[in-house]
């Protein structure tokens, strides 16, 4: 589904370029939950971001779905993006619409009537567990009703891929929990593939099949999910399973608190 | 007290809120062509022409430094073009919206630098085209911050239409020096300053309502 080749992207600043992401290799499967682990400043949040173009790599290609995003611009571009959903920690709705505006707003981009988008967007807010609030402006929401309508709106338009941009990062223990079910039923009932990035081990643990580890703007280890857990080789791998084996046995609330 | 007071300031008053109601509008027009264009042709803006936007900064930068008294002698040849005399208050109208543009489009500039990049983020990922990132996202997110801004604008530009008056504009602005200052008459000086406190009050009073009536709707807590 997603093919990453030799991507290279660095930074121009004052101290002159920063590298921020060297020789990046990725393979991951349609319909798979793929986790990129790491911790911050590693990197993760500019290769997600170079999957839909948010960030133009310097060097390497980016494929999705059998289409070179990397080659395009303009109007080809907007088109390809359609196909790439994206969630963010930070959920950035938009407040001067309702929550049946935000959903519906991809909907209007994509040129559906005003039936159509009706009648999916009240399929979404049903599938995400918000029929009743569509009414309601962003502000009036908690932080897991918010990442729900900014789900919602990523699956609009029925995108192939979603991008999952450290959507739970910003929410307590017990939301991320819901959200990273919904995640997986979503997965589940409408085969998307799931690209996500986390500073969190549990996270992994919990949904993903697959996933690979960053440091320094390198992948340094991937593979299945169990392997990076039982046998860990880098040592960014090592130490976010120390930490989550060490909280493993103590109460929730404390765990929560080290793992974010 | 004179019998003419009333009459007097009666017709400035009139003169007054012609002047401001339209240097406004045109003002707005321009200043928000300017201030949307500032913003989105900056780098890694939604449509960025770095060097379209050095110019215009430049331009508007010139502009603004020009003392407003000195910009309207500047602009009366303009104003003659355009409405065929230099004198009076539809002639001021021309100088004024000019003369207002420039720092209107830098107060929307700032107004839309305050929506959080990550919202232009979101629009660009579901593959918006830029004019509905600039329509649906980047006003009405700043909308409560612009109605906040030009009503600074709109009271400066009631301001500025009393500084015309010094050089035949009509207005409030120039009964004060011609019967206040010139003829000594302190009744009128004192009329004219007291009905551009109203008029001032008036417009903050209701950009302060329109701007906390958007935020309401939105559920926003101050």
């Amino acid at each position: 589904m997603i093919a990453v080749k030799h991507l290279n992207k660095s930074y121009a600043t004052r101290a002159g370029q920063v590298s921020a992401l060297q020789d990046i290799n990725l393979h991951i499967e349609k319909g798979e939950i793929f986790g990129i682990i790491g911790a911050s400043g590693a990197g993760k949040s500019t290769l997600i971001r170079c999957l839909n173009l948010l960030e133009r790599p310097d060097t390497g290609s980016v494929e999705v779905g059998g289409v070179a995003i990397t080659d395009l611009k303009g109007k080809q571009l907007r088109l390809a993006r359609r196909r790439i959903g994206m969630i963010f920690q930070q959920f950035n709705l938009l407040e001067a619409k309702t929550v049946y505006g935000n959903v519906a707003f991809p909907l209007r981009v994509a040129g559906f009537s005003k039936p159509e988008t009706k009648r999916r967007v009240a399929e979404i807010l049903e599938l995400v567990g918000l029929s009743d609030k569509a009414d309601v402006y962003p502000s009036q929401l908690s932080g897991g009703q918010k990442q729900r309508v900014g789900i919602a709106r990523a699956l609009a338009v029925e995108p192939a891929v979603l991008l999952s941009d450290e959507a739970t990062s910003a929410l307590d223990p017990q939301t991320t929990h819901s959200i990273l079910e919904l995640l997986q039923d979503i997965n589940r009932k409408l085969q998307i593939t799931i690209v996500l990035i986390t500073h969190e081990m549990d996270v992994l643990r919990h949904i993903c099949d697959n996933a690979a580890v960053i440091e320094g703007g390198r992948i340094v280890e991937s593979g299945p999910v169990e392997q990076l857990f039982y046998r860990p080789e880098s040592e960014t791998a090592k130490q976010f399973v120390n930490i989550f084996n060490y909280y493993k046995d103590g109460n929730t609330q404390e765990k929560a608190v080290i793992m974010r | 007290m004179k019998e003419d007071m009333v009459e007097l300031l009666w017709t400035g008053l009139q003169q007054t809120l012609y002047m401001v109601a339209w240097s406004s509008v045109f003002a707005l027009l321009l200043g928000s062509l300017l201030g949307v264009t500032l913003v989105v042709t900056e780098k890694g803006g939604v449509l960025p022409a770095p060097r379209v936007n050095g110019l215009l900064s430049t331009a508007i930068n010139g502009v603004r430094s020009i003392p407003f008294i000195i910009l309207i002698v500047l602009l009366l040849p303009l104003s003659r073009l355009i409405v065929g005399t230099s004198l009076g208050p539809t002639a001021a109208i021309v100088s004024l919206s000019i003369g207002a543009a420039p720092f209107l489009g830098r107060i929307i500039e700032s107004s839309l630098r305050e929506v959080e990049p990550g919202k232009i983020e979101a629009a660009k990922s579901v593959g918006a085209h830029p004019f509905t990132i600039i329509a649906q996202v980047i006003i009405p997110e700043a909308l409560p911050a612009l109605v906040r801004g030009m009503t600074i604008a709109v009271i400066s530009i009631t301001e500025f239409t009393a500084v015309a008056g010094a050089i035949g504009a009509g207005g409030l602005g120039s009964l004060a020096i011609r019967f206040g200052y010139q003829r000594f008459r302190t009744d009128i000086l004192i009329g004219t300053v007291l009905l551009i406190i109203l008029i001032v009050q008036i417009l903050q009073w209701t950009g302060d309502y329109v701007s906390r009536a958007i935020d309401r709707k939105r559920c926003k807590s101050e």
